[in-house]
């Protein structure tokens, strides 16, 4: 039933189509085929995407993620990106998992001068579900990769395993910055990893309280923006099938000497922002 | 005319009561609902069942962790329900068996369903649940979520007895229990196991239900602070306890040795996953090889220990 929501206005249904789900609840059963099940895909894709063809994306993106998922709240997705001159820079990667409520799990859009050439998040899986990734090029193509994951209940799955800690820390930020595999390259052609963190329930409202029958308000990161200096690095406008404290681990081409800034929105309004100083050391 | 309707009417009513009693017996019966689960006295007046080292499923009703009752001068305090309201109405029977004072507590270790989908079974003994502080908001969070995603473990005919029933006295700290001429002391942890462990100890004979804080042989399962359950060990072991129930594992253990094998796991997987953050591995690459020196000591290895490698590597990565 509530399936229709889900392909009503696609990218901009993120956020609603969670509430909505919310409010009516459907149970998991259904969604539990074991078999890959493309027909969703099939009417999810006109949703998103309208009539624009979609080719297959071998070669320009790469998406990864475990067969089998251990635990469904959090299923790390690995995403490469290549391109070449034909097709220019990869401008947007829409990140969807069919079977989750909320399928568009986040838009993500690269700066002009970034060069993400890698990215990796968590996502919720609610069900036996394709993961794709769809990334659109300068030339207005898009390229899809899929991967299926076998996993359930990250949707539902309340994954604050320690409340007090994650309400005490909300919207504290972390970056990772690490070392470079291949020391020497031409700073041109360095990209640069880092990993940015931030502590936030993201959570889904997908829950029922037993006690009181009422469902745990969805509370989450909506949007991000992590910049260097005054450049975008990426955006991403994102849903409840991030995971429990949204992590992005991004590889792109980093300057020596200028800061790097996130700043994050929830959807209660909090702002959330922080910075760190890059020494030309730790790149 | 009245008469011999009235000789029909009286034989129906017969009829009827001489066929529907022993039906009215067989079916309060089913599934196997009052048939006393196996309990051993593990010291005077203590008793408890040892859980199967396995997954909940069907077959084994959601038998898998270990349960028990201290019978006082004046009551009972059972220490979990079951897995299943079926064995929640099994552990009642169990303590029907062995005594008829009234059952005055029921006291729920944390919110897994292992652990507290029998207390529907409680409902008219007159016990009250008692649980951690945090118990009501963590069964608010996530009651739900398990009952539809138990569904199709435990089926649909154990699953319409299962109801999530919040404890109605909950413990902060440290709480003493009177069950007449014996007194049992529970007390709330901070985040290990889950953010709402309480244990219980029998002061009398020095008997110590740990809930899921202790697990020997069956593989430990993060749901709440891997660090704050290394950091609590040491508290669990200064617990005067001559002997342990442990929430899974072997019924009775010796106390402290019982958490031997849990604390040697957690220094392997937190070692591991702090070297694999620190050599920048992904969480991926990371729970592939995590603990792996522990495979062969656990039962359930597989079942759980990448899930608990995912919640080290998100706990130990904010370090």
């Amino acid at each position: 039933m509530t399936w229709n929501m889900k392909r009503t206005k696609g990218c901009a249904a993120v956020i609603a189509a969670g509430l909505l789900w919310a409010i009516s609840p459907a149970t998991a059963e259904s969604q539990n085929a074991s078999a890959p099940e493309a027909a969703t895909w099939k009417s999810l894709k006109s949703d998103v995407f309208g009539s624009r063809p979609i080719e297959q994306g071998e070669g320009i993106v790469r998406i990864e993620a475990p067969k089998r998922a251990e635990d469904a709240a959090v299923v790390p997705v690995d995403m490469h990106f290549k391109t070449d001159s034909k097709t220019g820079r990869i401008k947007t990667v829409t990140l969807i998992v069919d079977e989750n409520p909320a399928p568009v799990a986040a838009v993500f859009t690269f700066g002009q001068n970034a060069g993400v050439t890698h990215l990796a998040t968590r996502l919720r899986v609610n069900a036996y579900s394709y993961v794709r990734a769809i990334a659109e090029t300068e030339d207005d193509k898009l390229h899809m990769t899929e991967v299926f994951v076998k996993a359930s209940g990250g949707c539902s799955a309340p994954a604050m395993k320690n409340q007090d800690e994650a309400m005490a820390s909300l919207g504290k930020m972390k970056l990772r910055v690490f070392p470079s595999k291949a020391p020497g390259l031409e700073p041109l052609t360095r990209a640069t990893e880092m990993q940015l963190m931030i502590r936030h329930p993201n959570n889904s409202g997908l829950q029922m309280d037993q006690l009181t029958r009422y469902y745990i308000p969805a509370h989450f990161i909506q949007g991000l923006t992590v910049s260097q200096g005054n450049q975008l690095i990426l955006s991403m406008q994102g849903g409840i099938s991030i995971s429990e404290d949204p992590n992005f681990r991004f590889a792109f081409d980093a300057r020596t000497g200028e800061e790097l800034k996130a700043e994050a929105l929830d959807t209660e309004g909090k702002k959330f922002q922080d910075e760190w100083p890059l020494e030309s050391s730790s790149l | 005319m009245a008469g011999p309707s009235r000789r029909t009417f009286l034989g129906t009513g017969l009829l009827l009561a001489g066929c529907c009693m022993p039906h009215a017996r067989f079916a309060s019966a089913e599934p196997a609902g009052t048939e006393a689960l196996p309990v051993k006295e593990i010291a005077k007046g203590i008793f408890a069942f040892t859980g199967a080292p396995e997954m909940m499923s069907t077959a084994n009703e959601g038998e898998i962790c270990n349960i028990g009752f201290i019978i006082g001068n004046e009551g009972v305090a059972a220490i979990d329900s079951g897995g299943s309201a079926a064995e929640g109405r099994r552990l009642v029977a169990a303590i029907r068996a062995k005594t008829d004072k009234p059952i005055r507590y029921l006291i729920n270790t944390h919110m897994h369903p292992d652990h507290i989908f029998g207390n529907s079974a409680f409902e008219g003994t007159g016990a009250v649940i008692v649980g951690h502080h945090n118990l009501r908001r963590a069964l608010a969070n996530r009651g739900d979520y398990y009952l539809q995603s138990y569904r199709a473990i435990l089926g649909p005919e154990l699953m319409s007895s299962i109801r999530i029933i919040p404890p109605a006295i909950t413990v902060a700290g440290e709480q003493e229990l009177d069950l007449g001429n014996r007194k049992v002391m529970l007390r709330a942890w901070k985040p290990a196991h889950t953010d709402n462990d309480l244990s219980v100890f029998d002061q009398q004979t020095r008997i110590l239900f740990t809930g899921d804080l202790c697990f020997t042989q069956h593989i430990p399962t993060i749901d709440g602070s891997l660090l704050g359950w290394i950091r609590q060990l040491k508290d669990l072991r200064e617990i005067h306890a001559e002997l342990a129930v442990p929430g899974h594992g072997t019924v009775p253990a010796p106390w402290p040795q019982a958490l031997d094998d849990e604390s040697r796991y957690f220094d392997a997987l937190a070692r591991d996953i702090r070297m694999a953050l620190a050599d920048g591995r992904s969480m991926t690459d990371a729970n592939r090889t995590a603990a792996q020196s522990e495979r062969d000591k656990w039962h359930l290895f597989n079942q759980y220990n990448e899930r608990n490698a995912t919640a080290a590597y998100a706990e130990l990565e904010w370090e």
